[in-house]
């Protein structure tokens, strides 16, 4: 009978990427209430001796399918890893990240075991039959759905990054570490990467960032976005943009925040020079605290702004770089 | 040689289309499309309900479908020859989906439509268009990452699993190979593109920024009135009831409302500078989040 907790962490180069530590620890919390176990399933090349750390995140053991073949993502690859995994673990829930691999494992490792999945979702329980209740976000967040796998196991979710707390590593705890052999032959595998073409520009994941100070179209070029940066880099933050300042080619597309570009979560989101349409804001409102700055009083944005600053920008973010650097130095 | 998927215990081969071993021939494309609230509507949820009110609402097709329109509409041009089937699933006014997707080019639609796929989740759907499109031959399947009604950009990639396909998903670039039997693609990942090979047949998810779909022209219009659609109910599909809609379903709504109101702001007062400095006081000391 399936019982516990599966997590897949997803890994890059040799990391566990930030929303697999996150899922870890909410896995940990879902097994302490249902009652069963935590365990971890990893893939890639060279991967063994960063698994057993996911211990300290809860898990038990940490299964393991190391291959050559599995460098990068590969769907054939990985999904035929996963799914010998849970054949061998026999999970009531499987848990990944809703990150770019996450959106393309869930989806075919929940059509080849026949079950439900539920993407992106920002909150998980445990109801009365012992069964996860997902709250999902839908038509770009205008809606949030309650869903669950009534009878189809495992129950299949993708957590949205920055939503689930890490919780606080016990260094003491290793995880035993399982080597799985998933039989994978490199010929098998029906799509290959041939190779990465890494976008222009730092490389943050705005998905992971704690603050994001984003541009739109009042910023009214590229080299004006330097103010943003001083902000965000005071602030410790990441900077984004909205569709409008991307189209109008001042920043790449891998930093617009909004329906059509990234979702995002961080604690602090300033919003600089945008007006606020629906599609921005399904990128961005549920961040923690959110700070608009914008001439027109009548701006969209700061009917969602828990701040708001009627003004020139480029009178206003100066002032609030200074007045950041000045407050912060006394930490 | 032919793809072969087990599913149930129940092997399916399928043969690929018959190419002209110099490369030239047609290729059989089908798109996926689906009909969604514009992105621009108000959404409304009535109490205890688990879909959305679907009345003074306006219909479109899925943005991210109309790239994988014009995508098979471009490779039909480029080859000089081709067959572009739109497929959807969806009740009656879907057909207006159809009808635009045939008025932009494709060439014939197949419309699945019976009250019992209502409540369909995405492997309920993926798994009523893989009987469908076991009955269309194809060289390409298509369609746009994700709808942007439910967000679930699962459909396209189990439909894939479920035909024994390989899928290449969020894709902004696709080259057909000169052999029709395979297509070098770009996958937007996080911070970068992957350059994919894939072979083919094989699903392909479309991401903005592959193509800028067309208009349809007045006479596009015109024509696709004549243009057959063929409507497919489940049974006609060889689907038992617990196998569609909300019954087949793995994954089931059971709720849906709207999103709790954000509590209301405020506008900090005085002139800018003061409020610069105001704003950055009360981050660290009211909402403590610097």
């Amino acid at each position: 009978m399936a019982q516990g907790v599966l997590v897949f962490a997803e890994q890059r180069e040799g990391k566990f990427r930030k929303v697999a530590v996150e899922a870890v620890s909410e896995g940990k919390r879902l097994s302490d209430k249902l009652g069963g176990e935590l365990n971890a399933a990893v893939v890639g090349t060279g991967v063994k001796d960063i698994a057993g750390s996911l211990g300290s995140y809860g898990a038990g053991k940490v299964y393991v399918v190391d291959h050559p073949g599995l460098q990068n993502y590969s769907s054939d690859g990985y999904a035929k890893a996963l799914c010998k995994i849970v054949a061998e673990t026999q999970p009531s829930v499987l848990l990944m990240g809703c990150t770019s691999m996450g959106r393309d494992l869930g989806p075919k490792v929940a059509a080849r075991l026949g079950t439900g999945i539920a993407p992106d979702c920002t909150a998980l329980s445990v109801n009365s039959d012992g069964k996860i209740v997902a709250t999902q976000p839908m038509y770009a967040g205008k809606v949030i759905v309650q869903v669950a796998c009534p009878t189809a196991t495992p129950q299949i979710f993708t957590l949205r990054p920055n939503v689930f707390s890490p919780s606080a590593p016990d260094e003491s705890r290793s995880a035993e570490v399982v080597q799985v052999d998933a039989g994978i032959s490199s010929e098998e595998l029906r799509t290959k990467v041939k190779g990465v073409i890494k976008a222009t520009g730092a490389t943050v994941d705005l998905t992971e960032a704690q603050v994001i100070v984003s541009g739109g179209r009042g910023m009214g070029g590229a080299e004006n976005f330097k103010v943003l940066e001083e902000l965000a880099a005071a602030l410790g933050g990441a900077v984004g943009a909205s569709r409008a300042a991307v189209d109008a080619g001042w920043r790449d597309h891998q930093f617009q925040v909004g329906q059509t570009g990234k979702t995002v979560s961080p604690v602090l989101y300033i919003a600089c020079g945008i007006s606020g349409s629906i599609q921005h804001l399904a990128g961005m409102k549920t961040s923690k605290v959110i700070v608009a700055v914008n001439k027109d009083p009548e701006a969209p944005i700061f009917k969602v702004a828990d701040y708001g600053i009627v003004g020139d920008l480029f009178k206003v973010v100066p002032i609030m770089v200074e007045e950041a650097k000045r407050l912060l130095a006394d930490q | 040689m032919g793809a072969t998927t087990q599913n149930s215990g129940q092997l399916q081969e399928r043969e690929p289309c018959v190419v002209n071993w110099k490369g030239r021939g047609a290729m059989k494309i089908v798109v996926l499309v689906k009909q969604v609230p514009d992105t621009e509507a108000k959404i409304e949820v009535k109490p205890g309900a688990t879909s959305i009110v679907a009345e003074n609402i306006t219909y479109v097709v899925n943005p991210y479908d109309e790239y994988a329109v014009e995508e098979a509409l471009r490779i039909k041009e480029k080859l000089g020859q081709g067959d572009v089937t739109v497929v959807a699933m969806g009740p009656e006014k879907a057909t207006e989906a159809l009808r635009t997707c045939l008025a932009m080019g494709a060439d014939k639609g197949v419309h699945l439509k019976d009250a019992a796929f209502d409540g369909s989740d995405s492997y309920a759907t993926a798994l009523a268009l893989s009987k469908a499109l076991q009955g269309i031959p194809y060289d390409l399947v298509l369609c746009g990452k994700q709808a942007i009604d439910d967000d679930n950009a699962a459909v396209g990639i189990e439909l894939a699993e479920l035909l024994g396909l390989p899928h290449v998903a969020v894709v902004t670039k696709l080259e057909i190979g000169v052999d029709r039997r395979s297509a070098v693609c770009h996958r937007e990942i996080e911070g970068a593109s992957e350059v994919v090979e894939t072979s083919l047949p094989a699903v392909i998810t479309a991401q903005k920024g592959l193509n800028e779909p067309r208009y349809a022209s007045l006479k596009g219009i015109m024509t696709a009135k004549k243009k057959p659609v063929e409507v497919k109910d489940a049974a006609s599909l060889g689907l038992a009831p617990d196998k569609v809609g909300t019954q087949g379903s793995k994954a089931k709504i059971l709720n849906m409302s709207l999103p709790p109101q954000r509590a209301a702001g405020k506008i900090v007062p005085g002139e800018p500078p003061d409020a610069a400095r105001q704003t950055v006081k009360l981050l660290r000391e009211e909402a403590k989040v610097i």
